[in-house]
């Protein structure tokens, strides 16, 4: 073999810097920064805050079950289990024709149109917003926070509901057209089939996420838990404050195996 | 016609059920359990029924004082609670991010093979996730006092479930397939998360990022009403002064808001996803 | 209609299409002014290069597509301008095989077959299954009839494609149709799978003297059991006639070029 002259081959870059994402990552942390120091977040106010933490977290244990209390509570909770009950119920309800209507593959397009705004209005307000306002509408005490949580299932099941019909499968349903059936019996046999087990599941979900909410609704005066709980916490009792809040991640967890189970019995 | 001493037997007729008696039974239960809830519920609760029949007239009501907005309460009282806002809801969404990943990473069975793990790490998610934010916010403002912190804090602990258990499930459906490659090669396990998960996982991380900022502006929009900081606050001291037009103004503001952030994050999912 | 003529009287159950136009997009037709009289027996194939328009014709015939101009007369009604109950009624005694199967993959085979029946019935009893005792058994004679007798409880997803054509059979012909359509059922099956299917639905539907109109590609298969062919091109009928007259300067024709035809 000849000796041969060294070629200079350029090198060649296997992985390119990525620019933009770097620029991404640096503004994210600068913006960090920024943000910390406008909101006054020092590192010094966090090292009390954890001090305070320390002796906060001694008044919250252990939980006060003493028995007139574990009574009241006991009242409270009732009260928010039957509000997200009768909540996620006539939620349901109502979502379904609102979900339907907002279907673009199932119905015309002005009607879809209207029900998709319906949905949106529904998602726009924390439901803790629209308790207060039903409060000011019908007063104090469950109704106000069964009708705020009704509004926000209606959010969240027809939003979902109508998602899951535009992603059926319409070959399906015109094979079931096509033996001369009706818009209601297509709807039964063709569409429904399709997207039961889905609504299920989030409606299910949706159950849950009532629960959670409703704890919270009486603390603007919506009735259940949330009345006792703040008020607990306003008057420093944290020791009671600690019992609640046991029970309602008790209650919170029965009602997810609780919606595992339906999943499962509908599926 | 032959005449035979024995009738003659029709063909024995097919049945179809389509449930079998085990699910007929299931549902019928959950029918009669799910009917019997709503009629306890409803029996129980308290409505009173004069306040619902008054209900249209209170609303109509209320929007009336609600207008004419008070506009020029905006730059005063409204715009720096607006940024604050954002503020805790996206410095929340990175706490929750931050703290959320290695505890995904301890959940997910593909990744953590000790079940002990596993289900701390699952403990600890679901109760991130059964706590509500506002209670949080609570817990944050008897340590910290009123103010951001506490409501950062309080979004960040509350997502923390909702991150870290979508992640998790991101882990656990990543293709074993291109993992088993890199194993096979010798790399160390920090690699393969870092060149053999974290490319499968990534666009759902920043999916559910996104997802979860979406509700956190949401979210931290009320937390002032138990002083966490943020637009809750003006809107907290506007009801209990009962100065509706400023209700009405700072409802508008959060429905702007609402809307703004939703065209981002599809505008951003669009981009990245 | 006791007259001799010299025109040839279409028989009570024939199609007849006149000057059938589709066009999708303004200015390009898919069909072209399509006559057609299709007898009210036997196995009609329609062959064509893919995009002519022959599963547009078939989907015309049953109104899942709305012609641009022309009329569809079954049965002393033209199909192309009926709506509503009337349709309804129609589509009924017309059953349809999919090439996708389109079986509602979730329900049972059972309530897949009962489909058809669904002209039939009020929408609260097919929200409950009140299937009547009598839809039922003939439901399962149909099922044993293309040989899936035992998987009535099955659901439809769990079946393979050759069966859920069959189960896709039984669900046209529970409708006791008059006319049968096919549109592409095979195109989604392999070769031995789609012998068994036609010879399937030629069998029951000769049974029941019911007409096949059935859209394929498989020039073989439209050959071997079809009494007559429609050879399509171009939006266009250009051959039509029985399997025997089919020649090769005829596919060149349909088909275009001829590397296609050498054998394999």
């Amino acid at each position: 073999m000849s000796a041969s002259v060294p070629v200079s081959i350029p090198a060649r870059e296997a992985f390119l810097p990525n620019w933009p994402r770097r620029m991404a990552f640096v503004a994210l942390g600068l913006y960090c920064l920024y943000a910390l120091s406008t909101l006054e977040i020092t590192w010094v106010r966090f090292v009390k805050g954890l001090d305070q933490g320390a002796k906060f977290l001694d008044r919250l244990w252990p939980p006060n079950f003493a028995p007139d209390k574990v009574a009241l509570m006991g009242e409270g909770l009732l009260e928010s289990v039957q509000i997200a009950i009768l909540a996620t119920a006539v939620g349901i309800l109502i979502s379904i024709p609102i979900g339907l209507m907002s279907a673009r593959n199932l119905v015309p397009g002005w009607m879809s149109w209207i029900g998709r705004v319906i949905i949106a209005v529904a998602r726009s307000f924390h439901p803790m917003i629209v308790a207060i306002l039903f409060v000011k509408a019908v007063g104090f005490g469950a109704l106000a926070g069964i009708l705020a949580l009704i509004i926000s299932s209606i959010g969240f099941i027809a939003k979902l509901f109508a998602e899951a019909i535009e992603e059926m499968n319409m070959k399906q349903v015109e094979a079931v057209r096509a033996t001369g059936a009706s818009w209601l019996n297509v709807l039964f046999m063709g569409v429904i089939p399709q997207v039961i087990a889905r609504f299920v599941g989030f409606s299910a979900y949706q159950l849950d996420s009532n629960l959670r909410n409703s704890t919270m609704v009486g603390i603007v005066g919506g009735g259940g838990i949330g009345a006792t709980l703040f008020t607990a916490y306003q008057r420093f009792d944290y020791d009671f404050v600690m019992t609640i809040l046991l029970a309602i991640i008790a209650i919170i967890m029965v009602s997810e195996l609780l919606s595992g189970w339906l999943r499962k019995v509908f599926q | 016609m032959t005449a035979t001493s024995s009738p003659v037997q029709p063909v024995a007729e097919r049945i179809w059920e389509r449930f079998t008696p085990a699910q007929r039974m299931g549902r019928f239960a959950t029918y009669l359990g799910a009917v019997a809830a709503i009629v306890w519920s409803f029996r129980q609760v308290e409505i009173i029924t004069e306040f619902l029949y008054d209900a249209p007239e209170q609303t109509l009501d209320l929007f009336r004082r609600m207008w004419p907005i008070d506009w020029a309460y905006y730059p005063k009282g409204v715009h720096d609670a607006l940024i604050e806002t954002f503020h805790i809801a996206t410095l929340g969404t990175l706490l929750a991010l931050i703290l959320g990943f290695p505890i995904a990473l301890m959940a997910a069975k593909n990744i953590t093979r000790s079940t002990t793990l596993n289900w701390i790490a699952n403990f600890l998610l679901v109760a991130s996730r059964s706590v509500n934010s506002l209670i949080w916010a609570l817990l944050f403002v008897a340590i910290f006092g009123p103010g951001a912190i506490a409501g950062v804090l309080a979004i960040g602990f509350r997502s923390i479930g909702f991150v870290g258990k979508l992640l998790a499930e991101a882990f656990e459906e990543a293709r074993p397939g291109p993992i088993e490659a890199l194993i096979s090669t010798g790399a160390p396990p920090l690699s393969v998360l870092s060149k053999g998960y974290w490319p499968q996982v990534e666009p759902s991380f920043w999916s559910v990022a996104l997802f979860r900022w979406d509700i956190n502006i949401r979210e931290s929009a009320i937390l002032g009403l138990v002083g966490a900081g943020g637009i809750g606050v003006a809107l907290d001291s506007a009801l209990n002064n009962l100065y509706w037009d400023q209700v009405g103004l700072i409802l508008l503001v959060i429905f702007a808001i609402v809307i703004a952030t939703e065209f981002v994050t599809s505008y951003v999912r669009s981009k990245i996803i | 209609m006791t007259l001799a003529t010299s025109v040839v009287v279409p028989d009570e159950g024939a199609l007849v299409i006149r000057n059938l136009s589709k066009e999708y997009v303004a200015g390009k037709p898919i069909l072209k002014e399509i006559n057609l009289t299709i007898e009210g027996r036997g196995i009609t194939a329609i062959i064509g290069p893919s995009g002519t328009g022959k599963s547009t014709l078939v989907r015309c015939i049953n109104r899942l597509v709305t012609p641009t101009s022309g009329s569809i007369l079954f049965k002393g009604q033209d199909m192309a301008k009926l709506s509503g109950l009337a349709l309804r009624q129609a589509r009924r005694k017309i059953g349809m095989v999919h090439q996708e199967y389109n079986l509602v993959e979730r329900l049972s085979v059972m309530e897949n077959v009962l489909s058809g029946r669904l002209g039939y019935m009020p929408a609260w009893k097919a929200w409950l299954r009140r299937f009547s005792a009598e839809d039922v058994q003939k439901a399962f004679a149909l099922l044993d009839a293309v040989g899936l007798g035992d998987f009535a409880t099955r659901r439809a997803d769990q079946l393979s494609g050759g069966q859920r054509q069959r189960v896709g059979i039984a669900r046209a012909l529970m409708q006791d149709p008059d006319l049968i359509l096919a549109d592409e059922p095979t195109s989604s099956l392999d070769p031995k799978t789609s012998v068994e299917v036609m010879e399937i639905m030629v069998r029951l539907a000769g049974v029941r003297n019911t007409p096949i109109v059935i859209n394929i590609h498989n020039v073989d298969l439209a050959k071997r059991f079809s009494n007559r062919i429609i050879g399509m091109a171009r939006g266009e009928v250009v051959f039509d006639g029985p399997p025997g007259e089919l020649k090769d300067h005829h596919l060149a024709d349909i088909y275009g070029g001829e590397s296609w035809m050498e054998a394999a």
